[in-house]
């Protein structure tokens, strides 16, 4: 049996986040002995939460030095919250901010990191799947080496939901050298409330292709009704928004663009792998969409010119063959018209 | 302050090729791996026209490019790249696929990293792509930068600027489409690329043969290294199986499809 810590760094209000608590609810059924590491400004009311979850010792670094998510500060607590459990397996929420300290930790510990995992099992020993070649393939391992790091994707077990209580907390110092404080986070950058198209809770995934900037059947370019269709159906439906490359790229390629689809929008090989329940692609005719992009989500449909689309056929779970254009301008009618107050 | 970039970056199967697990003497593999097109890894390839525009902005920096796989597909990949930008190739010979250690492989550029003639470490910005599209882990550079002791590191990079005063604000991707925004007090650092703001740029024959010139030379002594599985057992490595029964939908009213799509993202 294995010694495991549950580590995670705490939101600003010294919570967690639902991904956090879907990690726990993953590692409470591994077996083994359970420890809580918890990492930022403040950790006492995640620790509050997580009470009666099984941990055998609860351990925090706290303070504001911990408040950033800054690589030098959270690879120093990490690291001494680690040495401190003495666990042989440490699995961490995969965020922006574990992913980029993790590995490091990792290796200072002089153990192995394994990352973007999707599933951990234990039956007599750990096994972990994860995804390699951008989710083209799936493999699942297991390591000899000691203490091993890994990091949980979001979205691939329930959250734990345990009633809150006082557990006791030990408090784990950390020394911060001056030079841990180089950097200093500055700020987030968000685009503005109604220009928002990525929303990670969207039940839906609207995946627009270049086929949106191409000449349509009178022979033009109709960019401006593109952008105006589908920011009209992210508004109605509240959907998120996935552009294929071939899309994204065009902006610095001179051609016709959406204006508001950036890089983070991308989805596919050198995108992201969103998981959403549902998806929705349009106008793309490539793998990546199809394949690579729509990894996980569950049901998916595509509206496209091609009935022999060879990426739609055989991934979606219908396709129809139609002017996405067209079928939009309708598709937003209803939505508007199912919003209206009736009269 | 005259940067030296170094960056990391491994060469992939061309994302368009059909790929394929088998199993091998060493473990799992990529059947026909060998004869696979290759290119440079997308996001290194991002880092690595980052440093360029950088190094061209800042007067004495030079951009070294550390590359790591079977010398033959360097050769085939650097014909390409060098067109692209001007940098010095220092090149390692190993197995370059996905099913790699990430520890074994920093091991590996650390040291080739460390054995670069005159490299000041007080000017060093580490760049690479925040992940390969093999192994996909996320974790090479952030050892790399343990193993050359920088504790400023950043993942997920779109944007770097140089501040008048030397320090670097760099922009890096976090959840929900937003960037967190972060200032450093200057190299060294680890500077994992997302796609960064810069298209791939066209192809610049002089800048070919400049390159090319030192490129051949370091392909010839590029040393071998040993990289393996590291001490990870794979059980199993297959193909996604699901394939699904699409329902093709044709010859139907706009309308109608609307109605169906209408409802069923009501559900």
């Amino acid at each position: 049996m294995e010694d495991i810590l549950f580590l995670a760094f705490t939101e600003s209000d010294g919570t967690l986040s639902q991904a956090a608590r879907e990690v726990l609810g993953a590692v409470r059924e591994l077996g083994g002995t359970l420890r809580v590491a918890l990492a930022g400004a403040q950790t006492q009311p995640a620790a509050a939460a997580l009470a009666n979850c099984g941990a055998a010792k609860f351990l925090a670094v706290t303070g504001p030095e911990f408040a950033q998510a800054r690589y030098a500060t959270d690879a120093a607590a990490a690291e001494a919250l680690c040495r401190a459990s003495g666990a042989s397996v440490v699995v961490v929420p995969s965020n922006s901010r574990s992913a980029r300290v993790m590995p490091g930790v990792a290796h200072r510990l002089g153990g192995r990191v394994d990352s973007h995992i999707t599933a951990i099992t234990a039956d007599g020993q750990l096994n972990v799947t994860r995804w390699y070649y951008r989710q083209r393939m799936e493999a699942v391992v297991e390591r000899a080496q000691r203490p091993w790091v890994l990091l949980l994707e979001p979205g691939c077990h329930a959250p734990y939901q345990g009633t809150g209580g006082s557990p006791q907390v030990h408090a784990v110092t950390v020394a911060l050298a001056k030079n841990h404080q180089r950097t200093q986070v500055t700020g987030v950058r968000a685009p503005a409330t109604d220009e928002q198209t990525i929303r990670p809770d969207a039940k839906l995934l609207f995946v627009a292709g270049a086929g949106w900037t191409k000449k349509q059947a009178d022979g033009q370019i109709h960019g401006a009704e593109a952008e105006q269709l589908i920011l009209g159906f992210l508004g109605s439906s509240g959907a998120s928004l996935g552009g294929s490359k071939s899309l994204v790229e065009q902006s610095g390629e001179g051609q016709a663009v959406l204006r508001f689809m950036t890089h983070l929008n991308q989805i596919g090989q050198t995108g992201a792998t969103p998981r959403h329940p549902k998806g929705l692609a349009t106008c793309c005719h490539g793998e990546e969409p199809h394949v690579v992009g729509w990894r996980f989500i569950h049901e998916r449909r595509a509206v496209n010119l091609d009935a022999n689309c060879g990426w739609a056929r055989g991934k979606a779970d219908v396709l129809y063959v139609a002017d996405a254009f067209e079928v939009m301008r309708k598709v937003n009618a209803l939505l508007k018209a199912h919003a209206a107050p009736s009269a | 302050m005259s940067y030296q970039i170094v960056v990391c970056g491994g060469i992939v199967p061309d994302p368009l090729q059909t790929l394929e697990p088998v199993a091998g003497p060493a473990g799992p593999a990529l059947k026909n791996e060998m004869m696979l097109p290759a290119v440079l890894d997308p996001w290194a390839g991002h880092a690595l026209y980052e440093a360029a525009n950088l190094a061209q902005k800042m007067p004495g920096a030079k951009v070294y490019l550390v590359s790591l796989g079977p010398k033959a597909k360097l050769q085939q990949v650097m014909m390409n790249i060098a067109q692209k930008a001007p940098f010095e190739l220092v090149a390692l010979d190993g197995a370059a696929g996905g099913f790699t250690d990430a520890q074994e492989t920093a091991a590996a550029l650390a040291e080739a990293i460390q054995a670069i003639p005159g490299l000041d470490r007080n000017k060093l910005l580490l760049f690479g792509g925040w992940e390969s599209a093999t192994r996909g882990a996320g974790a090479t550079l952030q050892i790399v930068g343990e193993l050359l002791g920088i504790a400023d590191q950043f993942q997920g990079v779109d944007e770097l600027k140089v501040q008048p005063d030397g320090s670097l604000e760099v922009l890096e991707r976090i959840e929900g489409g937003k960037h967190q925004m972060s200032a450093c007090a200057g190299p060294p650092a680890v500077l994992g690329w997302a796609t960064g703001s810069l298209p791939e740029p066209r192809n610049n024959p002089q800048v070919g043969m400049q390159n090319m010139r030192a490129i051949m030379p370091a392909l010839q002594k590029a040393k071998p290294v040993k990289t393996g599985a590291g001490g990870l057992v794979f059980k199993s490595v297959a193909l996604p199986k699901q394939q699904r029964q699409t329902r093709i939908v044709k010859d139907t009213p706009a309308e109608e499809i609307a109605r169906e799509i209408v409802a069923w993202i009501s559900e």
